[in-house]
Order: C-alpha cells, then sequence, then structure tokens
C-alpha cells in the first residue's frame, strides 16, 4: 500500500436477509435457515474470505418493525431473531481472523452479564471480540422486561424536550454501563492467575479490583467473574445521528458508526466528534469513525444493483428508504466514493448489504478486489486480533501499579 | 419377569471453581482458555456422554472478607461458551447453570431458544436461585429475596420462561417468496404474565427452536426443591451418589410424580460424581488417596472448617484435633458466595458429628475434612467402577451420573478411553447416539409443537 492512500477499514453489518426488507424474496434468498447457525457461518466465513476487519450482527429486545419506534405488524417481513451474542460465539470457532461485534442492547440489560460475555467471546475467539451498544426507547420493549416505563412521548419529535431528556438519560446510562463493562475487563490483571503451589494460592488477590461504580443508573462492585480477555479491552462501538450520541461515541467507543449524507458532512461529523472526545479528555485515545451505507451493488455482467433495489420496492410495495445513504451501482463506483468520503476523515465503512447473499459477495468478491488494486486495502490478513487490524494496540490495565 | 436393564446417561462437568479440582497437577490446563472447553466437550461426545454440565457463580468467593485464592477462580460466561461449544460438537447436550435472580425472563428466553437453535436442539438449562445480597452487588437490579420467596420467584420466572418459549408454536413461518407472506400470524410470540414477581407483555422475538424449550434442570433438596423438581424438571442434578441415600432420594422424588400427573420416566435423578481409575483397585485405591491429599491441603481443610465454624480459625494447626469451640450460629459471615455454607443448616450439630467422627478416628482436622468432603464415588481399576455405576443405576439409585473430573481438561479422557467401552458392552449405554436433540439422548417424549400446540393454548 503506498503512503499517501491510508488503507481503509471495511466491516459489514448483517441483517436478516439483507437490509432490504424484501431480500428475503430474492431467489438465492434462504429465508427458512435465518434461525440455523450454519446461515450464519456462511456469512461470516464468506465476509472473511473477503479479508473484512469485523462483521456487526444486528439484535434487538422485540420485534423487527418498518416503523422506528412501535410495531407495524406486517406479516411479508423477516421477524424474529437470534441473540448476536450467541451467533458471534457460534460462529467464532469456525473463523479465525475476521472480528465479531454483536449489537448488545444496554438499556434492559446487566453490564455485569454483558462484561463477561463479550469477554467470553473474546477468549473463544481468541481475540476477535467487540460489541456495539444500542439503547432503546420503545415502550413496548421496555414492556417485555417491565421493570421501568417511559414517559409517553412521541419519539419522532426530537425538538420536545422531554424526548430530548430521555434521549440524553438513556446515552448517559449507556455511558456508565460501558464504563462498567471496561473496569470489569480490567478488574483482573494479565498476570493474576500464579498457580503457586508454595504458598498454595491459585491467584494473587492483589491483582484482583474491585470496581465499585456507583453512578445515578446502578452500582456494580466487581471483580468480573471472568479474567482478562485476550484483547484486554475488546472493541465497543456506537452508531450515531446526532449530537448526544456522537457524544456517546467519543466517550466511550473504540468504532463510531456514523451515517453522513455525503463528504462535506461526515467532514462535520467528523469534527463533532473530535470536539467531543477532547472535551471528554480522551484526544489521546483512536476513536475511528465509520462511514454507514446501504448498498445494492451491481452483479458483473448480471443485475444492476438499481434494478434490484427496485424490484425489491415492488415487492414490499414502497421506496426503501434508510438512515444511511443508498449506494447504487457498480463497485468501482462505490471505491470512489469510499475514497472520496475517506478523505474527510472517515477511517472506515460499514456496509449494510441490501440483499444477501449478493451485495455481500459482491463487497468482499468485486469491491474488496477493487480497492486491493488500488492499494488501500489489505491482500492479508496481518494481525490476529481485532484491536490489531484496527491499528489499535493492547492497552495497559488500569489498575495495575506502574 | 425381569425387567429390562436400564440404559445409563452419562454427563462431563466441567471441573469447577472449588477444591476438587486439582489445578497444582502438571497435567492441569487452563480453566478458561476454549481450548479446554473443547477438548472436554470432544471427549464427552466422543464416548456419547448425554450431555457437558457447566457451574456458574456470579461473583467471587470471599472468605474472612478477602477472595478466596486457594481453589481455581474465574469462569468465562455460560451461554457465549456453550455456544461456541456447539460449533465443535454435533450431538452433545449443553446444560448451562443460569441463575434466575439476577436475569429478566424475556432475555433468559431469547438467549436459551438461540443457543437451542444454533445447537441444533441440544440446549439445557440448570435452574437455580441465588440467596445473597452479596452476588446482587454486581447486579443493577440487586438480588436479595427472603428465603420463602426463593422458590415462588423461581417458579414463577421458569413458568413465564415457558410462556415466552410456548408463545411461538413452531408453525408461524412459511417464508413463502412466490406470495411474500413470510408469516403466518402477524402477532407471533403474544405473551402476557402478571403475578407477584412480573409483570410484563408483548411479543416474544425468537421462534420456536427445535426442542421447543431447554431441557430443564434443578438442583433443589429441600423439601420445595424436590416438589418443583417433580412439577418441572426434566432432570435432577441431586448429591446422593451412594446406594442408601442415591434409593431414598430417588423413591422420594419419583413417587412425587404421579401428583403433578407425571409418569416416572418424565425426570431423570443424575447426581454428581467423581472417580479414580488405574491399571488396578489397588493401584487406584493409592491413587485416590493421594488425590484427596491434593484437594485437601491443609490450608483448605482449615477453610473449610471455617465454612462451617462461621469464625476465623486460622490459629489451628490441620495435623492438630478439632476445635473446642462451637460454631458461630445465623448468617455465615466469613464465607461468602458458596453455595455450600447453605447445606449447613444446623452448624452446631454437624460440628458435634465431627468431632465424635474425629475423636472415634483419632483423625486430624485435615484428615478429618478429606473423610467427609473428599471421597471419591467410584474408585477402582475400569471395570470395577463400571459396574459399580451399573449397580447403582440398576438398583434405582440413580438414572446416571453427571461425572466431575479433577483435572482440566483431559481428566474424562481415560474414562471415555476405558469404562464407557465396558459399560456399552454389558448393553447398558449407548454405542452410538440414536437421536439429534438432548430431550431424545434422555428419552424424553417431544413436546408438542405447531397446531397441537395452537389448539392447547386456545
Amino acid at each position: 500500500m503506498s503512503a499517501a492512500a491510508p488503507a481503509v477499514h471495511l466491516a459489514v453489518a448483517l441483517e436478516g436477509a439483507g437490509w432490504h426488507p424484501a431480500a428475503w424474496r430474492e431467489p438465492r434468498a434462504r429465508p427458512t435457515e435465518l434461525f440455523q447457525a450454519r446461515y450464519w457461518v456462511d456469512l461470516i466465513q464468506e465476509a472473511e474470505r473477503g479479508l473484512l476487519d469485523f462483521v456487526t450482527i444486528e439484535d434487538g429486545l422485540g420485534l423487527q418493525s418498518s416503523r422506528r419506534f412501535e410495531q407495524d405488524w406486517r406479516a411479508d417481513q423477516v421477524r424474529g431473531r437470534l441473540d448476536a451474542v450467541l451467533i458471534a460465539a457460534r460462529a467464532a470457532p469456525l473463523t479465525s481472523r475476521i472480528g465479531l461485534v454483536p449489537t448488545v442492547v444496554v438499556t434492559h440489560t446487566e453490564p455485569f452479564h454483558t462484561s463477561k460475555a463479550v469477554a467470553t467471546l473474546d477468549y473463544v475467539s481468541n481475540g476477535r471480540a467487540g460489541f456495539r451498544v444500542q439503547v432503546t426507547a420503545r415502550q413496548h420493549e421496555a414492556a417485555h422486561f417491565g421493570r421501568r416505563s417511559f414517559p409517553p412521548v412521541d419519539l419522532r419529535d426530537r425538538a420536545d424536550p422531554q424526548v430530548r431528556r430521555l434521549v440524553i438519560e438513556l446515552f448517559d446510562e449507556a455511558a456508565d454501563y460501558v464504563e462498567v463493562v471496561r473496569r470489569l475487563w480490567d478488574s483482573w490483571e494479565d498476570d493474576a492467575e500464579i498457580r503457586d503451589a508454595a504458598t498454595g494460592r491459585f491467584i494473587d488477590r492483589d491483582k484482583l479490583h474491585y470496581i465499585d461504580f456507583a453512578g445515578d443508573y446502578f452500582s456494580v462492585r466487581g471483580p468480573s467473574i471472568t479474567p482478562r480477555p485476550p484483547q484486554a479491552q475488546p472493541i465497543v462501538s456506537a452508531l450515531g445521528h446526532a449530537d448526544v450520541p456522537y457524544q456517546l461515541i467519543a466517550r466511550s467507543a473504540d468504532v463510531g458508526f456514523v451515517t453522513p449524507a455525503g463528504a462535506g458532512h461526515a467532514a462535520a461529523i467528523v469534527a463533532e466528534i473530535r470536539a467531543a472526545q477532547h472535551a471528554a479528555g480522551r484526544s489521546g485515545d483512536t476513536v475511528h469513525v465509520f462511514g454507514d451505507l446501504v448498498v445494492f451493488l451491481d452483479e458483473p455482467g448480471g443485475e444492476p444493483g438499481a434494478e434490484r433495489k427496485a424490484r425489491l420496492d415492488e415487492l414490499a410495495g414502497y421506496l426503501y428508504a434508510s438512515d444511511a445513504v443508498i449506494f447504487t451501482g457498480p463497485a468501482e463506483h462505490l471505491a470512489d466514493l469510499l475514497l472520496d468520503w475517506q478523505a474527510s476523515g472517515l477511517a472506515g465503512f460499514r456496509l449494510r448489504p441490501g440483499a444477501i447473499p449478493q451485495d455481500l459477495e459482491a463487497i468482499t468478491r468485486a469491491l474488496v478486489p477493487e480497492l486491493q488494486r488500488r492499494g488501500v486495502f489489505r491482500d492479508s490478513y496481518a494481525a490476529g486480533t481485532l484491536r490489531g487490524l484496527l491499528g489499535l494496540g493492547r492497552p495497559a490495565n488500569r489498575y495495575a501499579a506502574t | 419377569m425381569t425387567r429390562p436393564l436400564k440404559q445409563i446417561h452419562l454427563a462431563a462437568h466441567f471441573p469447577g471453581v472449588n477444591n476438587t479440582t486439582v489445578w497444582s497437577d502438571p497435567r492441569s490446563g487452563s480453566h478458561i482458555e476454549f481450548s479446554s472447553f473443547a477438548h472436554l466437550a470432544r471427549t464427552a461426545e466422543r464416548a456419547k456422554f448425554d450431555f457437558l454440565f457447566l457451574a456458574e457463580g456470579l461473583r467471587l468467593r470471599e472468605q474472612n472478607g478477602l477472595i478466596y485464592d486457594l481453589d481455581v477462580v474465574g469462569r468465562p460466561d455460560t451461554f457465549t461458551v456453550l455456544a461456541a461449544l456447539a460449533a465443535v460438537t454435533d450431538r452433545l447436550g449443553l446444560a448451562g447453570t443460569i441463575n434466575s435472580t439476577f436475569n429478566e425472563p424475556y432475555e433468559v428466553a431469547r438467549q436459551f431458544a438461540s443457543l437451542d437453535h444454533l445447537s441444533g436442539g441440544r440446549a439445557a438449562w440448570n435452574v437455580v436461585t441465588s440467596w445473597d445480597a452479596f452476588t446482587g452487588e454486581n447486579f443493577r437490579r440487586a438480588g436479595f429475596l427472603p428465603q420463602d420467596q426463593r422458590y415462588s420467584r423461581a417458579r414463577a420466572f421458569l413458568e413465564t420462561t415457558w410462556e415466552l418459549f410456548d408463545s411461538w408454536h413452531g408453525d408461524e413461518i412459511i417464508a413463502d417468496k412466490e406470495t411474500g407472506q413470510f408469516l403466518a400470524d402477524p402477532q407471533p410470540g403474544t405473551f402476557e404474565r402478571t403475578d407477584q414477581h412480573f409483570g410484563i407483555r408483548g411479543q416474544f422475538n425468537v421462534p420456536r427452536s427445535p426442542q421447543g424449550r431447554p431441557v430443564i434442570f434443578q438442583a433443589g433438596d429441600s423439601d420445595e426443591g424436590r416438589e418443583f423438581a417433580a412439577s418441572s424438571a426434566d432432570a435432577i442434578f441431586s448429591r446422593y451418589g451412594t446406594l442408601e441415600d442415591g434409593q431414598a432420594f430417588y423413591k422420594d422424588v419419583k413417587d412425587r410424580l404421579a401428583r403433578h400427573g407425571r409418569s416416572r420416566e418424565e425426570l431423570l435423578i443424575l447426581p454428581a460424581a467423581t472417580f479414580v481409575l488405574a491399571d488396578t483397585d489397588a493401584e487406584a485405591a493409592e491413587l485416590a488417596q493421594e488425590v484427596r491429599l491434593q484437594q485437601v491441603s491443609g490450608q483448605t481443610a482449615i477453610k473449610f472448617l471455617e465454612q462451617l465454624w462461621n469464625r476465623d480459625l486460622s490459629g489451628y494447626d490441620p495435623d492438630g484435633p478439632l476445635p473446642d469451640v462451637d460454631p458461630v450460629p445465623g448468617e455465615n459471615t466469613v464465607s461468602r458466595g458458596r453455595a455450600s455454607v447453605r447445606m449447613h443448616r444446623d452448624p452446631v450439630a454437624i460440628a458435634a458429628q465431627w468431632r465424635a467422627k474425629a475423636e472415634a478416628g483419632d483423625l486430624s482436622i485435615r484428615e478429618l475434612i478429606i473423610e467427609v468432603t473428599g471421597r471419591q464415588s467410584f474408585i477402582g481399576a475400569p471395570a470395577t467402577v463400571a459396574g459399580q455405576i451399573n449397580t447403582l443405576v440398576q438398583a434405582d439409585a440413580s438414572d446416571g451420573f453427571i461425572l466431575v473430573p479433577h483435572i482440566t481438561p483431559g481428566g474424562l479422557d481415560e474414562f471415555a478411553d476405558t469404562v464407557v467401552p465396558i459399560l456399552q458392552e454389558r448393553g447398558v449405554f449407548r454405542a452410538d447416539y440414536e437421536g439429534t436433540t438432548l430431550r431424545q439422548h434422555l428419552g424424553l417424549a417431544p413436546l408438542p409443537s405447531g397446531a397441537a400446540l395452537s389448539r392447547a393454548a386456545s
């Protein structure tokens, strides 16, 4: 790779049969296998053949819906899903290099459980784990847990001060959650296990640490029951579309996913995140900002991506729109766009395949070779851990005496 | 007419965070690396075992206010490691202990349903409840429950997860690409539960899994616990592995089943068991004694004594006599996060028994602790051990055993290679798996699904 063109990081976001709601009706789609291990392992192995940095796996604590905050009761789209952390764990022993980044909803779950689950994912994958933090303000998902209720506001109305207060609260809680998860990962020093036959001690208890976190939403004592994972700190990531989630990315994450409308917008978002990072005292930390795009790519000698999307829109009965830009066209044009946006300060991209497997294979078999030809994408995996792929070192332990 | 030979059920317990696990042995490997779990699981599957079992502890144990450091410390997340093990095994059941106190039904149900999908129908859940605010300090929901509410919440928790598992009947997904109909029912997974512990409603989001729900294990021993198991569990992880105690427990629990409208085959009794193998019985006996000395060091013996005495006994000599002071009654403040201290229901009486035993046998503290805690269930040459196991099962002291090796991860290898073939030759243990799901391995009938479940629900 030439020094002038910094490498692009590439991830794919796996969701059901693809991100288009009618993707499951494609001839090559495998809708009846969505709840089987083989399907997910195939997709992740395909992404690994394409030398991608990592896959993310969507998740949620309710049925999918075409409406953002409520159920739609549609019977013509994929509904139901498997736990994303467990999908990642199931694929881990059958892959060897690609990063595994499942989504974890933090609003109703326990940071202690999440910390050891992601640490264990890091063990079973030999250092390839991360997770994507997600919050939910959906009333019907809160009712699945019955432990808290949210004010009956219209979540679409972002100008409503009550909505804004709720959003700030949920993201503050998410930041505390990540802080607890990270402290628990550090709660064992690397050399805590000593197996000292002379004294009969399995561990040096001075190298285990209570985290004693006390915040507005919960308190957690620690230490973790799981020793410090191979990467020490698995990757924490979050998706953001506005100032509050950008602050979470800046305060807590290693990778932020954002949805710019173009190169200029990407530059503005990156600047906003960098400013928030500075304000949070994390200027010295690497926070990679990835641009999210939905992609419908032309099949070489086959159907153009734009036609596929149009066909799927017709099947769905409406024009599929997204929070992210929807790209249709050949892989070469997508490569042009990625490099153009990258110049605005993006470290990489998380591509959401419109239909699986076509658009996943177009990424791994057309886009990746194109980027390789341009000297901006790896020819082989050079690092054994996800942190390594992202150029991040193994961090020191916050509790270790230096 | 003599009844046909019972088929034995066998499971492998990953060596745990307690003193039966000998970490000082040169063969002892990692307790956290995945390769150790994969090794034990592959051995168990090679030996055609029913399942692999993982325990759980959600707070590191403490004694005298310090993290307990004499045993193995640290373990992985149960669900995550079981999902990974599903990738390196094909038939072996995957049983995890999951606490119902520090979780909510919706998330536990979606994790078990996911594990059952991802393993092709091999998931099992050992339902436990916790008892202490000590563990609760690691959780946002905290966790203290008065004793009298523990089973009531556990029962409500289990019933709620069943409602979630059964909220999908198995015939909802049509996925007809031509007509565009994905779901037969636009509102799948509907549930509603209101009781003194839970008030939840909505849609469960994991379709019905291959087994319908995980196989349910229970480990409670009190009258309430036995009744809970008789009403709801598929198997009991019991503590009674000897002939007389085993038979008494077996009969007691199986006799309860009829009251719950269940047959005697619908609940398996599987005690935990340890073993020591050697070429001859004499060598095995010698080896067993060595292992017990490794498991119960002088320090460990004092710590054990403190757990019952509920006071600091660090001044006592492990090679000397038992303390003449009595245990401190009431809440155990010396040992925390340890299930076994709950078993000491009357510490003063047990201390008196132990003292009498020590005096009668002229035993030191360490010798006494080895005597009361350390004796292995099965000791001998492979044929002897196979015979012991078979005798206990045929005499209705159990339906099989959950074997706990004392070495990680290779501690089951010899058993798989030497004892299992003998049991297979005798026709009391499967030569190969006949089914694909854990329910099938355990001889449990499939749960109703699809139209039958829909009819039952309406």
